[in-house]
């Protein structure tokens, strides 16, 4: 079916009205919105501003990827959910919040971490991808299954206060085809030089300015209005309040659709992005209940904390506060004549402080708390404060 | 000279300063400046052989460096140079 083809009721018509008496976008514009299928990975940050825009908007179907539940934590910036839906996966919450906004939508869920394994199979049937994801390997790996299966990613990304969004792998009306993500960004960075979002934080109304920015491009992209952002890579610094938009360029030497490609199917990104070597040797661990026997039991240990101050403040578990970015230079504080728990949120940092500590200090009696502190939470003292 | 615009994420390694002047005639030589004044910056934008990373992008103007002529590409007292790091926040 052709989107010539596409009828509204005349509740949609009025629903719409707004859209089909600007010059230019009419009626075509929104059939087309009502024939396209877009997918949208992650439900976060992005995907909340995303979500909302291109479901009031009237696109046809949108289908949702995301393995997370809602945390208390995510409200913070997350504007699609609320208390109600705490505890609860992502992509039901988001569900249930886009159909009340919008009955003509049809949603399609996929609650799932998505991998090479099932990229191509989820992303396959729609029209357009918009990527909102938070860590490189994901980056790459939509990249690569978009340019595989020839459909345009929107591209948005933030940091702190630092907002990056392009149009990727968009092919112009005179059939001409955009740059990609490898033609701007031909590897990752190794893993630990960048840190993490849940490390480095975000003002959470970044994420609806540059989530709606994305959410614009797809609109954009489905309709054929105006210049869609292919070709330009625009960023913008919210603390100075100021915008840039480079022109990139597609490369000879991308891998991928480059003059000599050598990546012909989806690969391991996780190896990719250098974070196969990192689980090759792993640290000793121990799991929150271990520790908790530990706890009771009244062994002789010492626990580490290398969480930021801000966070201790929030819940401790009674662990010294050493934060990972000083933790070299603390090394003193820590024993080696008994066994050592270093605990974070989740259970990154801590490894990465083991890891520090391990080859600068030579330590051997380190522990990491598998999970972190939200394991310990969870498993052993349900009452402590989540976040 | 040439003014250089530093990315939020890379400020903390810049004493927070956003745009820095530096008095050079390349490209190659604001990167080579820039990381002697912020010792920090260096491995954040060179690899060990002293070539800008992959995962970071310099602009002169709205120009990728990768096509005008690289680190040896000119630069004026109007040149504008931007760093630009990959970042990859969004569901979190």
């Amino acid at each position: 079916m052709s989107y010539q083809d596409v009828e509204f009721t005349r509740e949609e018509l009025a629903r719409y009205n707004r859209h089909i008496i600007i010059p230019g976008f009419g009626e075509e514009g929104q059939k087309k919105l009502k024939e396209a299928k877009v997918l949208i990975i992650g439900s976060g940050g992005l995907g909340s501003p995303a979500l909302l825009y291109l479901t009031a908007a009237g696109v046809g179907t949108i289908g949702i990827v995301d393995f997370d539940v809602v945390d208390d934590s995510n409200l913070q910036r997350q504007v699609i959910f609320d208390i109600r839906e705490i505890g609860k996966p992502k992509v039901e919450a988001a569900k249930r919040r886009l159909e009340a906004l919008n009955p003509h939508t049809r949603f399609i869920l996929h609650n799932t971490h998505m991998n090479s394994g099932n990229a191509l199979d989820i992303i396959k049937d729609y029209d357009v991808v918009a990527d909102g994801t938070d860590n490189f390997p994901t980056r790459y790996l939509v990249n690569d299954a978009t340019l595989l299966l020839d459909k345009p990613n929107v591209y948005a990304s933030i940091f702190q206060f630092e907002g990056q969004v392009s149009v990727f792998n968009f092919v112009n009306k005179k059939g001409e085809r955009g740059p990609n993500y490898r033609d701007l960004y031909p590897t990752p960075p190794p893993p630990g030089l960048v840190p993490s979002c849940a490390e480095g934080g975000v003002l959470g109304v970044l994420p609806g300015i540059i989530g709606s920015l994305q959410a614009l491009e797809v609109i954009k992209v489905i309709t054929g209005i105006g210049e869609p952002l292919s070709g330009r890579f625009f960023t913008f610094d919210a603390l100075n309040f100021e915008n840039r938009t480079f022109k990139i360029k597609r490369r000879d030497d991308n891998p991928v659709n480059g003059k000599n490609p050598t990546i012909h199917e989806l690969i391991d990104y996780e190896q990719f992005c250098g974070m196969r070597a990192v689980e090759e040797k792993p640290a000793k661990e121990i799991t929150a209940r271990e520790l908790y026997d530990w706890q009771v039991k009244g062994k002789k240990f010492k626990l580490i904390d290398v969480r930021e101050p801000s966070e201790y403040k929030i819940v401790q578990i009674g662990g010294t506060l050493i934060p990972l970015s000083t933790i070299s230079e603390n090394a003193d504080q820590i024993p080696d004549d008994m066994d050592v728990v270093v605990l974070c949120k989740s259970g990154i940092r801590s490894l990465k402080a083991i890891k520090e500590l391990e080859e600068r200090f030579a330590f051997t009696n380190l522990y990491n708390l598998k999970g972190g502190i939200l394991a310990y939470i969870d498993q052993v003292q349900p009452e402590l404060t989540r976040y | 000279m040439a003014t250089v615009i530093i990315p939020t994420p890379l400020r903390k390694f810049t004493n927070q300063t956003a745009k820095v002047n530096i008095e050079a005639s390349t490209v190659g030589e604001v990167i080579d400046r820039i990381t002697l004044d912020f010792p920090e910056l260096k491995k954040h934008i060179l690899d060990q052989q002293g070539i800008i990373r992959s995962f970071v992008n310099i602009f002169a103007g709205d120009e990728d460096i990768r096509d005008l002529q690289k680190e040896k590409t000119p630069v004026t007292n109007s040149t504008v140079i931007s760093i630009v790091p990959a970042i990859a926040g969004g569901s979190f």
